[in-house]
């Protein structure tokens, strides 16, 4: 047990000077977690809270366009700013370069009668279905609204989407309000009261979210729910670049000749490298949690809420860690240099993280490269994580992501005792 | 009558890839108690021997005997019978010299009181004791040279190898370390001792042995060598001997 001890002790030491790895290894996963969930964060406080700006050119004089713009407004989505129906293409666009607004919105000249026309139109067939009127209707040229949105390129496609989806929303308002009018007017031959028509038109049946949750809370994961389990596990991989360079350093460097004359066996000196870096993979998690608890909530990103099962989330993390650390330990010991185990280190961790949905939601990813997702360590350690702090999961839950955590754990520690073989390092 | 502290018999070896044996019946003995010397030039085979008795290299066939127990592979029973210095610096340079010789000393199988005893001990004898605490990357080669040989001999060893120990050190580092090799020699360790300072060897050694191209050419006492082959020291009895050609 001494042998352990002193070994343990001499790799804690190591590692406590290199001040280089150490850094790398805390400061930098805690600034993805914090920069990625601040962008996220407020992207979600833009497209929920906060107000795009908006250029708004009407051209039209008539109702439907007036009723478009209130519409508009009171999608609360957008901070609009009014501009001159006889501003031309070219100073919109200009002002759009100039980053007045990233999007802008021109109504036509003529627009509510194309949409007062096609109400008419589908008024008129609605009565002609019912018999009710003689076929004196005549199709309206265009029933498409001639509605133009410029947009900025620098504006994501999800995001445009959003943008359009309102703007869709406020013009179903306008096309709905109009047609109804048009067949009131049909039938009674005098105007709609107005409480009638808010009562038809805004009468929308209210949505109800509800997380899927397993323990049954209600609470709406957020930005760092998401990020900050996605950026511990990245902060545990990447370990590789100090233990792998470690591993490589002390195989190619004079100790390890002296090691081989000593009368201990190596699994001694491996032992102490997996259980050294286990701890602080653990310190690692530990540290970034209580950030996402306690730090985030200070500069105004939403706090970081820990699952109930904290023997579970312990367990998992002694997993994933521990998954970290052979695939480290695999890696330093089939390198022949630390350049080698830096370089391919990081670089596999990258593409396992991006692979494994920590960059891109893996329901997001095309089908034909789901199988794929099965093969990173990073896919199933953030399953894990998720199982327990976003589904409210227990340890039970999230066994179907511990078995193959389990498995690929072994695989990875049979490969280096076959390379420590292979170079007859035991 | 007790083993010899070596026994090397009608060994062969070759590195993987290379055609040529480095050793082919080669066979050679060294007493306890000796201070044994191994020369030859460059690539003569002095390390690759070395490496054989200490087990980092598997010989092919013949024994090899460390005190009557045979030096085997994934066998670690004679490695609490010597120390060893390579030629390279064998530590750990983000270490000070007291932590090293902690490590090294759990691993020779030492208990933490022996381990602290001997760490005061050699600290004090080598030179070291002012800075035990400091980082070893920061110490000059001589200083280093002197914390590879601490760390070997921290298990009082029955047998020191030593590669090359005072390579690249000044005069007074030099002196330090044969004086203090002389001083375990008398306390019973056996030395085997390989290295190119031959004024030095002729100052530590009792027992030499030239090798050349994987054979032993000569092996006696020194003293015994020069008279034999009419020579005035070491390094005229060698130039003879291995010729004067330049090796790679």
């Amino acid at each position: 047990m001494y042998k352990l001890y002193a070994t343990i002790t001499k790799d804690f030491r190591i590692l406590m000077r290199d001040k280089v790895g150490l850094t790398l290894m805390f400061a930098m996963p805690i600034l993805l977690a914090l920069i990625i969930t601040a962008v996220q964060n407020s992207t979600f406080e833009l497209v929920n809270h906060n107000k795009i700006k908006l250029l708004l050119c009407n051209k039209d004089t008539g109702d439907a366009s007036r009723q478009l713009v209130v519409a508009i407004e009171k999608s609360g989505m957008f901070q609009e700013i009014k501009i001159s129906g006889n501003e031309s293409t070219g100073n919109i666009i200009a002002r759009m370069h100039a980053k007045d607004a990233l999007i802008a919105v021109v109504i036509p000249k003529g627009f509510s009668e194309k949409v007062a026309a096609t109400a008419n139109d589908i008024a008129s067939n609605a009565l002609k279905n019912l018999d009710m009127q003689k076929d004196t209707a005549k199709t309206s040229a265009n029933s498409v609204y001639p509605l133009t949105l410029y947009y900025h390129p620098v504006l994501q496609e999800s995001f445009r989407e959003s943008v359009t989806g309102a703007l869709r929303g406020a013009l179903q308002l306008v096309q709905s309000k109009q047609i109804v009018r048009t067949l009131y007017q049909s039938l009674n031959e005098k105007q709609i009261p107005d409480s009638l028509e808010n009562q038809i038109v805004n009468n929308q049946m209210p949505i109800n979210q509800i997380p899927v949750s397993r323990d049954g809370s209600t609470t709406i994961p957020n930005a760092t729910q998401h990020n900050i389990p996605a950026w511990t596990i990245f902060a545990m991989f990447f370990i590789v670049v100090s233990l792998g360079s470690s591993v490589v350093k002390e195989n190619i460097s004079g100790s390890f000749i002296r090691l081989k004359t000593l009368p201990t066996n190596y699994f001694i000196a491996l032992l102490s490298k997996q259980l050294t870096y286990l701890f602080l993979t653990l310190v690692q998690t530990a540290v970034i949690f209580s950030l996402g608890v306690w730090l985030f909530p200070l500069i105004g990103l939403p706090a970081l809420n820990l699952p109930h099962d904290l023997t579970g989330l312990v367990i998992v993390s002694l997993i994933c860690g521990w998954c970290a650390v052979s695939y480290a330990i695999c890696i330093g010991v089939f390198s022949h240099t630390q350049e080698q185990a830096n370089g391919f280190g990081s670089i596999s961790i990258i593409m396992l993280a991006a692979i494994g949905g920590l960059m891109v939601p893996s329901f997001a990813m095309p089908s034909s490269f789901k199988p794929i997702l099965n093969i990173s360590p990073l896919h199933w350690c953030l399953e894990a994580y998720y199982g327990l702090f976003l589904e409210g999961g227990k340890l039970k839950d999230v066994m179907i992501n511990i078995i193959p955590l389990a498995g690929m754990i072994v695989c990875m520690q049979l490969i280096t005792l076959y390379g420590l073989k292979r170079k007859n390092l035991i | 009558m007790s083993s010899p502290a070596v026994s090397i018999e009608d060994i062969s070896f070759g590195y993987k890839g290379q055609g040529k044996l480095c050793f082919s019946g080669l066979s050679l003995h060294v007493k306890e108690g000796d201070r044994f010397g191994l020369f030859g030039p460059n690539g003569a085979g002095k390390t690759t021997l070395i490496n054989c008795m200490t087990g980092l290299l598997t010989v092919q066939q013949g024994k090899i005997f460390l005190f009557g127990s045979e030096v085997k592979k994934h066998d670690k029973t004679v490695n609490h019978f010597f120390g060893f210095v390579p030629q390279d610096f064998s530590f750990y340079q983000e270490l000070t010299p007291t932590e090293n010789l902690e490590f090294f000393g759990a691993w020779y199988g030492l208990h933490k009181k022996e381990i602290r005893k001997r760490t005061i001990e050699l600290l004090e004898v080598l030179g070291l004791a002012e800075v035990g605490n400091k980082q070893v990357q920061k110490f000059s080669g001589g200083m280093k040279r002197r914390v590879n040989l601490a760390i070997g001999v921290i298990n009082n060893p029955r047998i020191l190898f030593l590669d090359e120990p005072t390579v690249g050190v000044d005069v007074q580092t030099r002196h330090a370390i044969i004086d203090y090799l002389k001083k375990l020699n008398e306390q019973g360790t056996t030395l085997i001792y390989t290295s190119h300072q031959l004024h030095e060897a002729e100052d530590l050694c009792n027992h030499i042995a030239l090798i050349e191209d994987g054979k032993i050419i000569a092996h006696d006492t020194l003293e015994s060598l020069i008279k034999e082959h009419d020579e005035i020291d070491l390094e005229d009895l060698f130039l003879k001997l291995t010729g004067k050609e330049l090796r790679d």
